[in-house]
């Protein structure tokens, strides 16, 4: 191996450390939030960590992490309710205080159980109605490219969220109006409120279907940062159409007892006992434990 | 104020003084662009897309979407003007609730073909809920102009209005209400023609029936007031309050449902500040049918003469006390 070659393998490596570690502190304040509000989606939150991370740390341009520079990349979190993992990425970014995310759902707060973007800029739209982040980006990709600004938009949906009429009429749209500076990224934990995807509603073939309305499908596995930011970088090398990463993810990653079990899709409950476990499974300091159960 | 008198030519509908005006309020407006879904011929906007074809935006038959992406454009410091007809704006009422009232972007519906006024096209083409529908959802200006002239100086004030609005414009030729110099203010009822003894609240294309039927109270020595009420929402409830204090009995008209659009805003502007008998000329929580818009006005009891009965009974529970 040259000299070179282990120079650029080692600044990769020091960024995979660092996207590791926001997609840790993402998923711990995200659970301490759900926890402390005594409700919120926890399996969600936990399958889009990775892909928040990767985002927020390595792809999105947000200059000052603000909301107000008219040309940076907008991010529109369509599964509204991952709203815990949304804050608590922002807080590993050090965009907001700790306190954003463990005051979800709280009274008088910032931290709505949605997320509002009266409330919180960086969320660029409210959402929480499945289907309508997703249109919400494709007008602000629309919007942008009207006005000759070169950012470009980026919106997670759920796997479930595209049984929605709304996003396959925004499917269309976006590939019509050929929205390349759009990318559109679908936690595809295969889980849904009630039970799995295949037994609601099924979605496969759920690439073929996207590609059929005219877009560029990648999938990949959605905890796989090298892929995911291969991904990203195909999607922003893709000049004709608007991208679709289907990441193939894990509901509740990282917590042992929630991986893949539908009944950690709803908003929950959580127990002291579940909550240290899944704190200390997803790599908490004692010190942070303490403070946040509290 | 002069009689009202039908124009004649179609191309005096409300939506073609819509799609007039805004093509020439976007010469001077460059942030303005328009929205449609594949009925531009229909809804007046037709003239912003031949004016402005870059500024035009097309979503084909998908009103949901096309309502939230009016939500994202606005976000970008652009003020989208969403079209489409009444009825297919109520397919999009969770989106324009929570896209654009709730995100508080600075988004225009309006919607054309709304009411009885759609005439032949039937029931399921009328709406009569959407003034009920999106009074309801806060921050969201609600605005039903009388007629071509005012239709023009309401597009123009909800254009530089910063928020949310949503516009009834209308498919049918439109009487003449107004001649220049009206001054359109949103949140300002206008009174058209003064009286004492009951006070006739209208909008849209009832407005001119309300003005028929003073006439007709006339002729039997009613002094009947007559008030445009365009902004439904937030209503003028000074005006609202003081027709009460002046005139003792109200009746409301409107081509909707009686349940929550104007006669709705009215009574609740009332009860909180000066009850009085009010009576409601509108559709009796029925739907519609297909037949010619005049046909269906008069079946449906929206006429002259309708507004002139309501009106007398307002009166008799005025003197019954």
């Amino acid at each position: 191996m040259s000299a070179i070659s282990l120079a650029a393998r080692q600044d990769q490596d020091r960024v995979y450390a660092r996207l590791a570690a926001i997609a840790a502190r993402t998923r711990q304040l995200a659970i301490a939030g759900i926890y402390r509000a005594g409700s919120g989606h926890p399996g969600g939150a936990l399958s889009a960590a990775d892909l928040l991370a990767v985002l927020y740390g390595a792809e999105l341009n947000i200059p000052g992490g603000t909301a107000d520079d008219p040309a940076r990349d907008r991010f529109v979190l369509s599964k509204g309710h991952a709203a815990p993992a949304l804050y608590a990425v922002w807080a590993a970014m050090g965009y907001v205080a700790d306190a954003v995310p463990l005051a979800l759902r709280r009274i008088g707060t910032a931290s709505q159980g949605h997320p509002h973007v009266l409330d919180l800029p960086l969320s660029e739209t409210s959402t929480g109605s499945l289907g309508q982040g997703f249109s919400v980006a494709i007008g602000m990709a629309l919007g942008l490219r009207h006005q000759y600004v070169a950012a470009r938009v980026y919106a997670m949906l759920g796997d479930g969220e595209c049984q929605e009429g709304e996003v396959w009429e925004g499917a269309m749209c976006a590939a019509h109006h050929g929205l390349s500076n759009l990318c559109a990224i679908i936690d595809y934990n295969k889980l849904q409120s009630d039970d799995r995807n295949a037994n609601i509603m099924g979605l496969e073939p759920f690439a073929a279907k996207w590609r059929a309305f005219g877009w560029h499908a990648i999938e990949i596995d959605g905890h796989d940062r090298a892929a995911i930011l291969a991904a990203l970088a195909e999607a922003a090398a893709t000049h004709d159409r608007p991208t679709i990463v289907i990441a193939h993810t894990i509901k509740g990653k990282g917590v042992s007892y929630m991986e893949d079990r539908p009944l950690w899709h709803g908003s929950v409950k959580m127990k002291p006992d579940e909550t240290r476990q899944a704190l200390a499974e997803l790599g908490a300091t004692e010190t942070d434990i303490a403070t946040w159960m509290a | 104020m002069s009689a009202p008198s039908l124009i004649a030519a179609s191309g005096d509908s409300l939506r073609e003084a819509f799609g007039k005006a805004l093509a020439t309020l976007a010469e001077t407006r460059e942030r303005l662009v328009a929205l449609d879904a594949d009925i531009a011929g229909g809804t007046g906007l037709h003239h912003f897309r031949k004016a402005h074809p870059s500024r035009f935006f097309q979503f084909g038959i998908a009103e949901q979407n096309m309502m939230a992406v009016a939500g994202g454009m606005a976000a970008t410091g652009l003020i989208p003007v969403v079209t489409t007809f009444a009825v297919f704006c109520l397919r999009a009422v969770e989106q324009a609730r929570l896209s654009i009232a709730y995100a508080k972007r600075n988004v225009k519906i309006v919607a054309s073909h709304p009411g009885l006024d759609v005439g032949p096209d039937g029931g399921s083409a009328q709406a009569l809920e959407d003034l009920a529908a999106f009074r309801a959802i806060p921050g969201m200006t609600v605005l039903s102009p009388a007629d071509p002239h005012e239709m023009a100086l309401a597009t123009q004030a909800a254009v530089d209005f910063d928020g949310p609005v949503y516009m009834r414009t209308g498919r049918s030729p439109a009487c003449s209400v107004y001649a220049n110099g009206h001054v359109f203010r949103i949140g300002k009822g206008h009174i058209l023609r003064d009286g004492h003894d009951v006070t006739l609240i209208a909008c849209g294309v009832e407005v001119a029936r309300a003005l028929e039927a003073a006439k007709l109270l006339a002729a039997e020595n009613i002094s009947a007031r007559v008030v445009n009420m365009a902004t439904i929402k937030p209503i003028d409830a000074d005006l609202v309050a003081r027709c009460a204090e002046e005139t003792g009995a109200i009746v409301t008209a409107e081509d909707h449902n009686t349940i929550g659009g104007l006669g709705g805003a009215v009574a609740e502007a009332l009860v909180r500040a000066r009850p009085c008998p009010v009576e409601f000329v509108g559709l009796e929580d029925v739907f519609g049918e297909s037949g010619e818009p005049d046909e269906l006005a008069e079946k449906y009891r929206l006429t002259a003469p309708h507004i002139a009965a309501a009106a007398k009974r307002a009166l008799k529970r005025k003197r019954h006390g």
